[in-house]
């Protein structure tokens, strides 16, 4: 036999506990008006750096592309005009591509660059319409703001490992 | 102009302003439930349309009105098109003899105010069923078939115990009139919860049954039954039962501010007269309020158990309420 007593005593217990849970913070996010947060680390869309004097740092190596597990990223290096360089080295990145639905945001990418030219950021709200739209060119990966391209150089001055020395510096020669 | 249509355009007046009110009260009702269900689960529930969400009632109504309204082949055409119609009428019809308060002069404020108005409640509320009954069958499917089924199965095994609990009340009252049981409250400065706890508590759980809400919600089961005996509606069908189910939700609400919480009683009353629509309307909301608790709070009964809960608890119990206040009143030697 149930006692209903203890039944009825249940239901009060499960009816206190539901009212706890009314007055505690919500667990949502209001996502577009409210930022995401993420872990420190989170590696989401890439970006290509620059100097702070306005030089390129790619120097059109190809190591990136050789790391990447996916083949998501196609380099074409070129020659530097001597009279109007883009980066400090011989050759500079004439074409990058990643495309965005191949990439896996592994970060190889960024491990294999010996110039800390290519950084995955925490951006990650890259949706689009079309196939094409998602393959990101040097419009899309170069940082051009140049307050941004500040802080992110003194970002990856303080990240990066001091044991390892970037391939070129802005004076042009290996350091 | 001949007095009885002028009484008859002036009810009309009235009846048309209250169902205006009463369907503004279920779309917020829908809103509030949406919201305080999402508050209990940690959520924030809808905000994006107007400020806090408070125009959501407004974006539903519009998505529903451009639905596409389907009826199944092999469904009753009249019958299934007639079924929601009659859900919502005599939902709505019960609001006719509802006191909201009390004018200054002592007077119900309703729109009629027969002497056996809670008799008339009740048999809305039976009515009110051959809605869900007659629109699960018309469909001709099985899910609306067994949601019907069940529907009526439960609204009669609780209705019993419902109208027991109620009468303790009657008794108590000595009257059957809805304005007449509120005064009877008044004068004995004490709300029949309290002398009829154990009614009170029998009126909340076959209310939550009656309108088919969690723990009771077997009709529309989404887990068993899809969606019950609306599986087959769309479109403003569709919401026309949803208009009718929260409608009741109000109604029963009401019902039990009139008979046990005193109606418009509260602080003040004596006063200001009109503060009583007020208080009626924070005891009905406050009851809202413990149906949406019960339902962020219970799971679902298994339908045998419904049954067996039904008849071999809560219709003993009303009997044994019932006898022992039959018995005081009796004893006592007066009916009021």
């Amino acid at each position: 036999m149930i006692n209903p007593f203890t039944s009825a005593w249940g239901i009060v217990i499960g009816l206190a506990t539901t009212l706890k849970y009314l007055f505690r913070k919500k667990s949502t996010i209001d996502y577009p008006r409210e930022p995401y947060p993420h872990p420190e680390r989170f590696r989401g869309v890439h970006e290509l750096r620059k100097y702070d004097d306005g030089m390129e740092r790619c120097i059109g190596c190809e190591l990136c592309a050789v790391a990447c597990p996916a083949n998501a990223i196609t380099v074409i290096g070129a020659e530097n005009d001597p009279a109007k360089p883009v980066s400090p080295g011989e050759r500079y990145g004439y074409r990058y591509e990643i495309d965005m639905l191949r990439c896996i945001f592994c970060g190889w990418c960024e491990e294999a660059c010996p110039t800390d030219a290519i950084v995955l950021t925490p951006r990650f709200d890259i949706a689009d319409y079309t196939r094409q739209r998602l393959v990101f060119g040097k419009d899309k990966l170069v940082v051009r703001d140049p307050y941004t391209q500040h802080l992110a150089n003194t970002e990856s001055a303080v990240e990066t490992d001091p044991g390892v020395a970037p391939a070129t510096s802005p004076s042009g020669n290996a350091p | 102009m001949n007095p009885t249509v002028a009484l008859a355009i002036v009810i009309a007046i009235k009846a048309g302003i209250l169902i205006f009110v009463v369907v503004t009260a279920f779309a917020y009702l829908m809103l509030f439930e949406r919201k305080v269900l999402a508050w209990f689960q940690l959520r924030v529930g809808p905000i994006w349309c107007g400020p806090w969400g408070l125009l959501q009632p407004a974006a539903d109504a519009v998505k529903l009105v451009l639905k596409e309204d389907l009826t199944p082949v092999t469904a009753d055409p009249f019958i299934y098109k007639i079924a929601p119609a009659l859900a919502v009428l005599t939902a709505l019809m019960a609001y006719a003899v509802i006191p909201f308060g009390t004018f200054p002069d002592g007077t119900p404020i309703s729109i009629a105010n027969p002497n056996v108005g809670i008799l008339y409640l009740l048999a809305m509320g039976a009515i009110g069923v051959y809605g869900i009954a007659l629109g699960g069958w018309a469909s001709q499917s099985k899910w609306p078939l067994l949601g019907a089924i069940r529907s009526t199965a439960q609204l009669i095994s609780y209705e019993l115990a419902m109208g027991l609990s109620i009468v303790g009340v009657l008794i108590l009252a000595g009257t059957t009139d809805l304005h007449g049981i509120v005064s009877a409250q008044s004068a004995h400065h004490v709300w029949f919860a309290i002398p009829q706890i154990i009614g009170f508590l029998i009126y909340i759980i076959t209310a939550t049954a009656e309108t088919n809400r969690a723990p009771f919600d077997l009709p529309e089961a989404e887990t068993e039954l899809v969606a019950g005996f609306h599986t087959e509606y769309s479109s403003l069908r569709f919401g026309t039962f949803f208009v009718a189910e929260y409608v009741n939700m109000i109604t029963v609400s009401a019902i039990a501010t009139l008979l046990f919480l005193g109606g418009g009683d509260g602080p003040f009353v004596s006063v200001v007269p009109y503060l009583s629509i007020l208080w009626f309307l924070v005891k009905v909301a406050a009851l809202l309020f413990g149906f949406i608790w019960l339902r962020a709070t219970l799971p679902r009964l298994r339908y045998d158990r419904l049954m067996a809960f039904g008849w071999k608890v809560l219709l003993p119990v009303a009997v044994v309420n019932l006898l022992i206040t039959a018995a005081f009143v009796a004893l006592r030697g007066q009916g009021s």
